[in-house]
């Protein structure tokens, strides 16, 4: 795991991406680009530019989501509150700027602030009052949702009063350089997010703590650690995550949507767990999240173009998921095949 | 040389409803080996976990380096200078072995937002260096051996500097080779000035590497006593507080019994070759070998847990497939694993429960209800008959001790009418005075007609209790002895195949 010492910038970033464990992603990866072959040879509409970039743009908002979930799983965590957490930052963004009129930035930085005060709270009540966080983050779900409904009035906030809202999401930065790639902001978004969340996860306490956590957390305990106040921290990491999210699918739809939001945390938890992170905890990577989150998203704009009806899209999704987690239980079977420890003894016994 | 370091006195520690420790004392003094023996619940791992701040004393006091010092949580005692090795480790198996030791102390780099990954693993080589492990740090801990884990468990409570060393029954799971190993470590802290807390079972182990001996009993102190000048007999008489009775070896009797089970060549990879024997009602047959030397593979593949590539099994005369299981256990075949905790009981449910788990059927009534009064007078009367301590019947078996809990596991079985009990070092990790009651129920249950297979690493256990003793040597039998004609040196040749082997492991006498 920390195989890697790094020589240079470029080194840290490739080994905070590519090194925990290669081989095992090889095979989500693999999946993925199987599903693209599969899907371009089908349709011809598939492999387009327009296409891809419709994928890459729906894959946004989930592999976000999916990004913050991954630091709670590994803690052997769970978190049922993204989705609906998401929309309550976007919806405190539309009532900072559309309500209250404040400027555009105080209104942008209230999502992640929004979702970190949340995550503190799950946090809290996980490491201090001992919910098991299954219960914590669904109550925080449910909370958020009908917050969002209260404060929003149950109608959504739209922000065309701030032109440069929707610009967040939806402009091209990648566009205004390469103009046959108008690659959108939410995407570039993404990316940045994957690479700092590698790092955070692979270089810093935090991540650090966050296998260890989900390894043997009375372990860490034993080691004199301050367990509560790291588990606080991921969630609070967890939640402003989610708040991001929130900003780039408000942007993208350009207005704060109360009812949205349910049944992203799901999504979310497949793509975690299709990109090899153990439910149990202790290993995971946002590498492998993100393959996950595209695996999902491209399935699903494959499944469409080829006017496969949303119903069975949706079938398809949960038989990948089951498929997913079915082969990384036999990756793990396998070393466990030969229990005998190596304490043989020596080998000239066997020669006398 | 001769400074204290810990003094305790006083120490009184109430679980819920159970009194751990009253009146308990213990001192330490910088360069010994401070033995601390008793039984399986006297307090020993109580008493240690308190100096190591885990649990907090209700009363008593604590003096470290003269002082008197309060400790409240581990955090405390490691900056005070006082690591424990725990008896099960406590390791992030994930972790690399560098990140176990420094988890909580990582140095960091770029003004403390990153863990300096290259300075840790330099600074867990420092600690492997000085211990002489040829280890890299950078292994994950999941993969090495328990031995080598206990090493680095080793490195890390050296790592804080630490006068104070408790170790929990560091030998339970390592072989003789890591056991001298881990003594010239021992030696080696000692040497500079380390006081070393050395909780264990094994009598042989204390003479060679304690200095002193403080014996507890039912939650109190009871002596110190300076090992060198201390027979083992006077040792465990403070212990148990009574003379054991030896029963006489089973050697004598003989056994006219049906042959209830035949295995015949039974091959399960490396570990298993060409392995038959049979085992007759009323018989206690015993399997001898070193570690590694394939008598669990042999249980397990017997029992059904492991595929095995070749060989047949028959029971009672008629052959038949075991696959799983659950056709052993159909066959009459229990298995009670060394493992206990992981494979032998709900650790969680009442010790009602855990000894109906095997055959809750027998308690089912018509849809599906369950017949809870006569589960209950079941483990009632098992309760009575096997004598287990415990306050009731729905005693959480996680509070029961290591004895109780195996008693547990026999009842499990004996419920499900199993004629053959395989079992897997059944007094492992269990007190001495437990372990006779033990090896009375072992033949208590031959004496009525069961079939006993024992498999054993302690030769004393194998010798008093085997009517008959097939040793194993990498995955094959490589002799069969009469429990009357069999001596420890005997069983070592076979174990071994070399005679010169022999010598190294002769002097196990308990």
């Amino acid at each position: 795991m920390a195989g890697t010492t790094t020589q240079s910038r470029g080194g840290l970033l490739a080994a905070a991406l590519v090194s925990p464990d290669t081989r095992r992603k090889f095979l989500a990866f693999a999946s993925l680009i199987l599903i693209v072959v599969i899907f371009s040879i089908a349709s011809p509409n598939f492999f387009q530019t327009s296409n891809l970039l419709s994928i890459l743009l729906a894959t946004a908002v989930n592999g976000v989501l999916a990004i913050a979930c991954t630091f709670i799983i590994i803690t052997g965590g769970i978190d049922l509150s993204v989705g609906t957490l998401m929309t309550f930052c976007a919806v405190i963004s539309g009532v900072f700027i559309t309500f209250w009129g404040m400027p555009l930035w105080v209104g942008v930085l209230m999502a992640p602030v929004t979702g970190m005060l949340c995550g503190l709270t799950t946090g809290t009540f996980v490491a201090k009052l001992k919910i098991p966080p299954f219960i914590a983050t669904l109550g925080m779900m449910m909370v958020t949702k009908g917050l969002s409904m209260v404060i929003s009035g149950t109608k959504p906030i739209y922000f065309t009063n701030t032109p440069a809202f929707s610009s967040i999401s939806m402009d091209s930065m990648v566009g205004s350089v390469l103009p046959k790639v108008p690659m959108p902001n939410a995407v570039l978004i993404l990316l940045a997010l994957a690479v700092l969340a590698s790092v955070v996860l692979n270089k810093t306490l935090l991540g650090r703590y966050c296998f260890a956590l989900g390894s043997n957390e009375e372990a860490v305990r034993l080691s004199g650690v301050n367990v509560d106040r790291w588990k606080i921290a991921i969630y609070a990491l967890g939640g402003s995550i989610c708040g991001l999210a929130g900003l780039i699918i408000a942007s993208r739809l350009n207005s704060a949507q109360p009812a949205l939001g349910q049944g992203y945390e799901l999504d979310a938890i497949a793509a975690v767990v299709i990109g090899g992170t153990s439910l149990s905890g202790g290993e995971g990577t946002i590498l492998g999240t993100i393959i996950g989150a595209f695996i999902i998203s491209t399935l699903t704009n494959g499944l469409r173009i080829m006017s496969v009806p949303q119903e069975w899209q949706t079938v398809v999704t949960g038989v990948i998921i089951i498929i997913a987690v079915y082969l990384d239980i036999l990756r793990r079977r396998k070393p466990r095949t030969s229990p005998v420890p190596a304490a043989l003894p020596p080998a000239e016994a066997v020669k006398a | 040389m001769h400074e204290e370091l810990v003094r305790m006195e006083n120490i009184v520690k109430t679980f819920p409803g159970v009194l751990a420790l009253s009146n308990a004392r213990f001192d330490l003094i910088a360069g010994e080996v401070h033995a601390l023996m008793g039984e399986n619940g006297a307090g020993k791992s109580t008493l240690m976990k308190i100096l190591a701040g885990i649990y907090s004393k209700d009363s008593g006091a604590i003096t470290y380096l003269g002082k008197p010092t309060d400790i409240p949580n581990p955090r405390a005692a490691q900056h005070l200078g006082i690591s424990i090795v725990h008896q099960e480790l406590n390791l992030m198996n994930h972790l690399s072995a560098a990140q176990n030791m420094f988890i909580g102390r990582e140095p960091r780099r770029a003004m403390g937002a990153l863990v300096d990954e290259k300075k840790l693993n330099e600074q867990a080589q420092e600690y492997f260096d000085l211990l002489n492990l040829g280890l890299d740090p950078r292994v994950r801990i999941g993969d090495l051996t328990v031995a080598k884990q206990q090493m680095v468990e080793i490195a890390k409570a050296l790592s804080f500097k630490s006068r104070v060393l408790i170790m929990d029954e560091p030998t339970a799971s390592l072989t003789t080779s890591e056991i001298e190993e881990l003594f010239r470590i021992i030696r080696g802290l000692k040497a500079q000035g380390v006081g070393i807390v050395y909780i264990s079972h094994k009598m042989d182990e204390l003479k060679q590497i304690s200095d002193r001996v403080t014996v507890m009993r039912d939650g109190q102190y009871v002596g110190t006593v300076p090992t060198a000048e201390t027979s083992m007999e006077t040792i465990i008489k403070m212990m148990v507080g009574r003379t054991l009775f030896e029963t006489a070896r089973n050697a004598e009797a003989e056994v006219a019994g049906e042959v209830y089970l035949d295995v015949r060549h039974l091959n399960c990879g490396r570990a298993v070759r060409d392995v038959s024997f049979t085992a007759r009602r009323g018989e206690i047959l015993g399997f001898a070998g070193l570690m590694g030397a394939g008598r669990t593979e042999v249980a397990r593949a017997v029992f059904g847990a492991d595929p095995v590539d070749s060989g047949e099994i028959w029971v009672k005369g008629a052959r038949v497939s075991i696959t799983q299981p659950k056709h052993a256990v159909a066959a009459g075949i229990g298995y009670l694993s060394e493992d206990r905790k992981r494979f032998g009981l709900a650790l969680g449910l009442g010790l009602g429960t855990n000894t109906v788990l095997a055959s809750l059927s027998r308690f089912r009534a018509a849809l599906g209800w369950m017949r809870d009064g006569a589960m209950r007078a079941v483990a009632e009367q098992n309760v009575r008959t096997l004598a287990i301590k415990t306050p009731s019947i729905s005693q959480k078996v996680q509070f029961l001790s290591g004895g109780n809990q195996q008693k547990v596991v026999i009842a499990k079985w004996l419920n499900r009418d199993c004629e053959v009990l395989i079992f897997d070092e059944p007094t492992r990790g269990i007190d001495i005075g437990a372990k006779q009651e033990i090896y009375k129920l072992l033949n208590d249950l031959a004496q009525e007609g069961k079939v006993i297979i024992m498999i054993s690493s302690e030769l004393p256990e194998i010798l008093r209790m085997s009517h008959r003793i097939l040793v194993m040597c990498e995955g094959r039998i490589t002799g069969e002895l009469k429990g009357a004609e069999a001596t420890q040196e005997k069983i070592m040749f076979y174990a071994t195949l070399r005679e010169t082997m022999v010598a190294g492991h002769g002097d196990k006498n308990h």
